[in-house]
């Protein structure tokens, strides 16, 4: 039994170990500063770089936190700090069934909403998508962290004639900080390897492109996905890069939460 | 109230044993007109946590500038008893209250208090030190201040926190490390920092519930000082399982004893010397004797 349990343990982690490997293995020989600065060249002419991806999901996930971690934030808050049992159970329960819902079903919700009313694709339909996927993440996490913290912190201030909306405010996110970035950071994370609601929403762009609204927009999974599909090598050589680009900042960024959340002081 | 004492040049008391002279023996009972004026009057306090009672028909004069100990077995409600006097009861979820709290004759569960303004005017220092972990000495000191948006300016703020670390006795231990981590202070000092926090603003009184219970003997001497020298100016309500601490400190003091039904009741209530020599009731006698409790 214990023999057959610590296989399996070792299966994921050595999973893990492969899934990482091989993207770095396949990917690392293609990373060169043109990668990073240039635009993609045509179709078959090898060189060239996936500037305008890396670009358009830092823009695409930036917004999107911009939404999504406050909005998350205030419902975890919502939860922790105010809701009855009952109502919290409500919220907690829609929030788990958020999480459950295929990112490519948030992907056309979002097509039918922003894309076909604002008539074209854009950046900040792929923020929305993304956004509605991390709001439940940054919910969860939340309201876990707010419970952490110790209920005497709370009563010290309101024993003090602190209003409970300014406890909240400057005592108990303060003493939660931490954990609240670290489940921004992980929302994150999660959002940056989506690839299936940015087919809906973001498109994916040849060209340089940092416009909110106008145009479609590039991003490095969708890259990946029409590198990765498409007919000449030269394009398998950068979606390889490409993908070991988004797992390296993926890893680091789920690197530094864990650090953040577990360093004492 | 209006501070007047200024306790910088006040030599500190030492011994406990000093305290315990006669004046205080006068001080209690107290006389209703003066709780009504000055102290704080409960009329037949009951109070619940769900559906179980935790109090019954509680009925309390505290004087004024004095030091009153609620004292009685774990469980008996002492606790809920003084989180009732600051409304501090009712932040518990499901948390319910019936019959009257009087101080200085406002009736703080009436129907227009703001619980906020009612714990302004009572303070609350707690059983373990929750000094705010996330700032300094001073910020802490500060806090009460800071978050009710009463002063903004920082050397106004700066004498006040000096005052309030001075009153707590703790000015000299701390004064050159105002900016640390408020975690640093050993956990007497913590404690006494709650105490300074809790003067920041003012109160009218202050409520210990077991202050000294998370602490070693020689922070509880000082605290018990401390409680001293503030009744010279405040009016004090302390909770403790430790009969000798309410020997060494109380004016007056009240026994509870849970009933039956594990609510906790009143059984005594007088002068400090009078329910530790004299008992009336046989549950007083009883628990100081160790019979029970």
């Amino acid at each position: 039994m214990l023999g057959l349990c610590a296989t399996s343990a070792f299966l994921a982690i050595g999973v893990l170990a492969l899934i990482l490997g091989y993207v770095l293995f396949n990917g690392i020989s293609y990373i060169n500063f043109d990668f990073f600065t240039q635009l993609p060249k045509p179709a078959g002419e090898s060189g060239g770089g996936v500037s305008n991806a890396i670009a358009g999901s830092l823009l695409t996930v930036g917004i999107a936190a911009a939404i999504g971690i406050p909005f998350g934030i205030g419902a975890g808050v919502f939860v922790a700090e105010m809701a009855g049992p009952r109502l919290a159970a409500v919220v907690r329960f829609t929030a788990d069934v958020l999480t459950g819902v295929p990112s490519i079903v948030v992907g056309i919700v979002v097509y039918s909403w922003l894309v076909l009313k604002m008539g074209h694709f854009s950046a900040l339909a792929a923020a929305v998508a993304l956004a509605i996927i991390m709001l439940p993440i940054m919910a969860r996490s939340s309201e876990e962290m707010l419970k952490l913290v110790p209920q005497s912190q709370r009563e010290a201030a309101l024993a003090l004639g602190v209003t409970r909306w300014r406890t909240i405010l400057s005592v108990v996110i303060p003493a939660a900080r931490r954990g609240l970035i670290t489940g921004g950071l992980l929302a994150v994370a999660r959002a940056a390897g989506e690839t299936a609601p940015l087919l809906f929403t973001a498109l994916g762009n040849q060209f340089w492109s940092l416009s909110i609204a106008g145009k479609p927009i590039d991003a490095l999974p969708l890259r990946i996905y029409q590198y990765g599909t498409g007919p000449y090598n030269s394009q398998h050589e950068q979606a390889w890069a490409a993908a070991f680009v988004l797992v390296t900042v993926v890893f680091c960024i789920s690197l530094a939460s864990r650090l953040l959340l577990t360093r004492r002081g | 109230m209006v501070m007047t004492t200024d306790f910088r040049f006040k030599p500190p008391v030492t011994v406990p044993d000093d305290r315990a002279g006669p004046e205080r023996a006068t001080s209690c009972p107290i006389s209703e007109a003066e709780a009504w004026s000055d102290g704080i009057v409960v009329r037949q306090l009951s109070a619940w946590y769900g559906s179980f009672q935790a109090i019954r028909n509680v009925n309390l004069l505290v004087g004024p500038k004095r030091v009153t100990a609620v004292i009685g077995p774990s469980g008996c409600g002492k606790s809920t008893l003084i989180r009732c006097l600051n409304r501090m009861h009712e932040v518990a979820p499901k948390a319910r209250v019936a019959g009257q709290v009087y101080l200085r004759s406002d009736d703080i569960y009436g129907s227009g208090t703001d619980p906020v303004l009612v714990r302004r005017r009572v303070g609350m220092v707690f059983q373990k030190p929750n000094p705010f972990p996330t700032m300094s000495v001073f910020d802490n000191v500060a806090a009460g201040l800071r978050l009710n948006s009463l002063f903004s300016r920082r050397s106004h703020l700066a004498d006040i926190v000096e005052q309030g670390l001075r009153r707590a006795a703790l000015w000299d231990e701390v004064k050159d490390k105002l900016n640390r981590p408020a975690t640093e202070l050993s956990g007497g000092q913590q404690q006494r920092l709650c105490i300074a926090r809790a003067l920041a603003i003012e109160p009218e009184v202050i409520l210990m519930d077991e202050p000294c219970s998370a602490l070693d003997p020689v922070a509880t001497l000082k605290i018990e000082d401390l409680m001293r020298d503030l009744s010279v100016s405040y009016t004090i309500v302390i909770v403790t399982h430790n009969m000798q601490q309410a020997a060494r400190v109380a004016d007056c003091t009240a026994v509870m004893m849970m009933a039956e039904d594990c609510a906790g009741e009143m059984i005594e209530f007088g002068a400090t010397s009078e329910v530790f020599t004299n008992p009336k009731a046989k549950g007083t006698e009883d628990y100081i004797t160790g019979r029970c409790g």
